[in-house]
């Protein structure tokens, strides 16, 4: 049994699951009870835990993503922008602006939008790989750009858009859960199935840890750079489509405002090393629900908007302390008072 | 030579984690004005008690007393105020600051202002490596001077620290014969001044000439502690490696038979006029299968540059490539590969393994590569191979769960090797198989050759040890100016013959 036990805990998912659930559990105490209440409406599951889990369709997307691209030792700050031209351009060829002989087809709209992030992709992988710019410099060029992109496509404006199709992305419901979380188990699945199965996972390691003795075992670096970056594009501009969906239209401005950091901060949570190798994208989208379940906190404690950075903010430092092994160290020392605690310790 | 006792520790016991016991109730003195060799094969835990020492690893167990004060650093900046100065294998400097801020960074001279006081800065800097003959522009970053530089700039830095032990950890590996006299002497003068010098290292010559002391580890325990003139050396290599030399040296004696016996096979490379603009111009070579051919020069004639054209790394700009009989253009080292071809590169740690992954992973990569992304070794299958080679190598660890940067180099080269074998290469380069490995290792890796080129293998062997490249190779081309200088084969094989080649004397 006690084997059993530090077997799991050593697993890199164990901690953000017992954070995720001790939010969880932090949050039922304090609305006694009512947090963890489901309540079936016309066949459909209604509540917080539901919430959360919807409302993080698209950040548990976008740091499944983002776990690779941290894990070759890069960054990819473009997702936002790349989420607001994702949407720019599915909800422009909806209301027929844009390709109109497309007739508003809501499947075309979708696939030319994720069209859209492959090629953001393939730009920021080819910027990273071929022409060697640093990765965080490399996006911000996206980051940047994108937003005017996506205004250049609305010509400005806020588009809306009214289709019951496109609006489905977000709100719609299968079996009684909601639709995004299908999203996300279709696109992790798909990710996971592809790191497990093949050889992925550990290219991927090797490359984060040693590129220079990864491309002289035979490893093709830049094309896996490449390939990685557009990934994240393609996984940015579905989490575009399911925002767009959600406020039924297209809002350059803010769509996936700041989002960026939010998906770091999910796959710095999972555990993942942000100066590459080692990975886990099971933990980064852990790390998403927490991330999402603190904003829902927030709101649900009825906090006044103001405060809601603030405790934000905190709460990631109680979450990044328990995630230090330095620290849990010394809060051991501190409790123990023994000398000689550092035994376990990540020595090797 | 000084009496007092400088440092002692007693009874040092270190392991990681329950598996690995790096070190067992290991005891070492050192007195004011010695040098003293630390010394011991591969994994004898050499570097941990560093580590310990300077602070870098936590001890289990043990007392370390500094001029009979108790110590405990925790960092080795705790280690540096109580003073012992390190110099590791590799430079740890920062290539990007200039010469004169590494020496000073965390202890810059201030201005009157609290600002730090450039001037100073630099004029001292000049001084301290004038003192080591060293006449550099201490305004440039580090990373425009030759390794052997920065290494001195990081043995000035540590002596000027006021350090009472100064720790050299195998600082030679990269240091020329003249630029190693010159550290010598530097260690001499610190030494005369009173200073304990503590000087871990691979050459015993090098001990022999320097040191005052020998103390001997093997397998984390403490073996003895030794004059260095009352120790012959037959005595201290029997004493670092166990009684197995006297086997080993059997086994290398036979390997040589087999060597000679060995007749070579078809040609497997033929380079045909080959250059790479800036590296190696008109390079004319065949390796044959079963032959082990080795690869002369001083460094930068071109011996490293020709294993990274064959292996796809630089590009053939001029010349024709010709492998198994067939015209190539290789674009990558996986084209290379493919074409069973293997290279363990120079520099272990940047360019060979990966830190961060298991000894299995590390092993499996290649072949995974070779094989491409869909065809996916299952974890039983890389366990398999990694049990094998772990066995057939001899790789001293646990099990093939443990990290690669957990194991001494000398490990660390095998697993590299393994990770090669493991892709059935016709062709094996190795570049510098061996620096910064201990003798019994060497041997070992030096049998492996042999009897790989006696199954067929070609292999290709780069060392800028002459004698270990007469013992393996039947044919050594020598370079020299990024061109092929001259030959020497067989019964010709000397290392006065290959040194005239090297030095330009008539082709033979």
């Amino acid at each position: 049994m006690k084997n059993r036990l530090s077997k799991l805990s050593g697993n890199q998912a164990f901690w953000p699951v017992i954070i995720f659930l001790t939010i969880i559990l932090f949050n039922t105490i304090l609305t006694g009870g009512e947090f963890l209440s489901i309540s079936i409406v016309d066949g459909h599951f209604y509540g917080r835990i539901i919430d959360i889990f919807r409302n993080g369709g698209k950040l548990m997307i976008l740091a499944a993503g983002m776990t690779m691209v941290l894990a070759t030792g890069g960054t990819d700050i473009s997702v936002g922008s790349v989420m607001a031209i994702s949407g720019a351009i599915a909800c422009s060829i909806i209301n027929g602006n844009l390709f109109p002989q497309l007739g508003g087809s809501v499947a075309m709209a979708i696939i030319l939008a994720v069209c859209a992030g492959i090629v953001c992709g393939l730009w920021n992988g080819f910027l990273v790989s071929q022409i060697k710019i640093q990765p965080i410099v490399a996006t911000m060029i996206l980051l940047v750009a994108g937003r005017g992109i996506a205004q250049l496509i609305t010509s400005g404006k806020i588009i809306t858009i009214n289709s019951d199709a496109y609006y489905f992305i977000n709100g719609g419901y299968i079996l009684g859960l909601p639709f995004p979380l299908y999203i996300v188990l279709f696109l992790v699945g798909l990710l996971l199935l592809f790191v497990h199965r093949t050889a992925f996972g550990l290219f991927l390691e090797s490359i984060g840890c040693n590129q220079l003795a990864s491309k002289f075992a035979g490893i093709k670096v830049n094309r896996f750079l490449l390939a990685i970056y557009t990934i994240s594009g393609a996984f940015a501009s579905v989490a575009g489509l399911i925002e767009s969906a959600g406020i039924k239209g297209a809002d350059c401005n803010n769509a996936g405002l700041n989002i960026e950091l939010d998906a770091i901060l999910a796959v710095a949570i999972g555990g993942t090393n942000l100066m590459g190798g080692r990975f886990s994208i099971l933990s980064s989208v852990i790390g998403a629900l927490i991330v999402q379940s603190i904003t829902t906190t927030v709101l649900a404690l009825g906090v006044p908007a103001a405060y809601i950075r603030v405790l934000k903010a905190l709460l990631i430092i109680v979450i990044c302390l328990s995630q230090s092994g330095k620290f849990k160290q010394y809060a051991a020392k501190l409790v123990s008072g023994k000398k000689h605690v550092r035994k376990e310790a990540v020595a090797l | 030579m000084g009496k007092n006792k400088l440092l002692t520790m007693r009874g040092i016991s270190k392991s990681f984690g329950k598996a690995v016991i790096a070190l067992n109730d290991v005891q070492f003195d050192l007195e004011e004005g010695e040098i003293h060799a630390l010394l011991g094969e591969n994994g004898a835990g050499k570097s941990t008690l560093i580590k310990v020492l300077t602070g870098v690893e936590e001890r289990d167990e043990g007392e370390i007393e500094l001029c009979g004060r108790s110590i405990h650093p925790r960092s080795t900046n705790e280690a540096q105020q109580v003073g012992i100065s390190t110099v590791y294998q590799e430079v740890n400097l920062c290539p990007n600051l200039t010469v004169a801020e590494n020496i000073y960074i965390g202890r810059a001279p201030r201005t009157r202002l609290g600002g730090i006081d450039w001037n100073a800065m630099t004029r001292d800097a000049k001084e301290l490596l004038e003192k080591f003959d060293l006449r550099l522009d201490v305004t440039q970053s580090l990373d425009n001077y030759s390794v052997a530089v920065q290494q001195m700039v990081a043995i000035a830095r540590a002596s000027d620290i006021k350090a009472k032990v100064l720790i050299l950890d195998e600082p030679t590996s990269s240091l020329s014969n003249v630029e190693v006299e010159k550290l010598f002497s530097i260690m001499r003068k610190l030494r005369d001044q009173g200073m304990g010098i503590i000087f871990v290292t691979h050459f015993l010559d090098q001990v022999y000439e320097v040191t005052d002391r020998i103390t001997v580890l093997r397998n984390g325990r403490y073996v003895g502690t030794y004059k260095t003139a009352d120790l012959p050396r037959v005595e201290l290599v029997s004493k670092m490696i166990g009684k197995d030399y006297a086997v080993l040296n059997q086994a290398l004696l036979e390997g040589k038979e087999e060597k000679k016996a060995a007749k070579r096979g078809d040609v497997f490379i033929n380079m045909k006029n080959v250059s790479h603009t800036g590296s190696i111009s008109n390079m004319n070579l065949k390796i044959s299968k079963g032959e082990v051919l080795g690869l002369s020069g001083l460094l930068g004639s071109g011996r490293s540059e020709t294993a990274r054209v064959l292996f796809g790394i630089d590009q053939v700009t001029g010349g024709e490539l010709e492998i198994n009989g067939e015209k190539v253009h290789l674009q990558h080292p996986l084209d290379a590969i493919r074409r069973d071809l293997a290279f363990c590169p120079e520099n272990r740690k940047t360019e060979g393994i990966i830190a961060d992954l298991s000894i299995r992973d590390n092993i499996a990569l290649a072949l995974q590569a070779k094989k491409g992304l869909f065809k996916k070794i299952s974890k039983k299958e890389a366990q398999r191979i990694a049990d094998e080679y772990i066995e057939k190598l001899e790789i001293k660890t646990p099990s093939a769960d443990q990290l690669i940067k957990n194991l001494s180099g000398g490990n660390q080269q095998k697993v590299i090797l393994a990770r090669w074998l493991a892709t059935d290469p016709k062709l094996l380069m190795l570049d510098e198989p061996t620096r910064g490995i201990d003798i019994g290792t060497k041997a070992e890796i030096q049998k492996i050759v042999i009897d790989l080129a006696s199954q067929g293998m070609a292999v290709l062997f780069i060392s800028s040890e002459l004698d270990e490249e007469l013992r393996c190779c039947k044919r050594i081309v020598v370079l020299k100016d990024m061109e092929r200088a001259g030959e020497v084969e067989g019964d010709e094989i000397s290392e006065g013959a290959v040194m005239q080649i090297m030095a330009g004397g008539e082709e033979q």
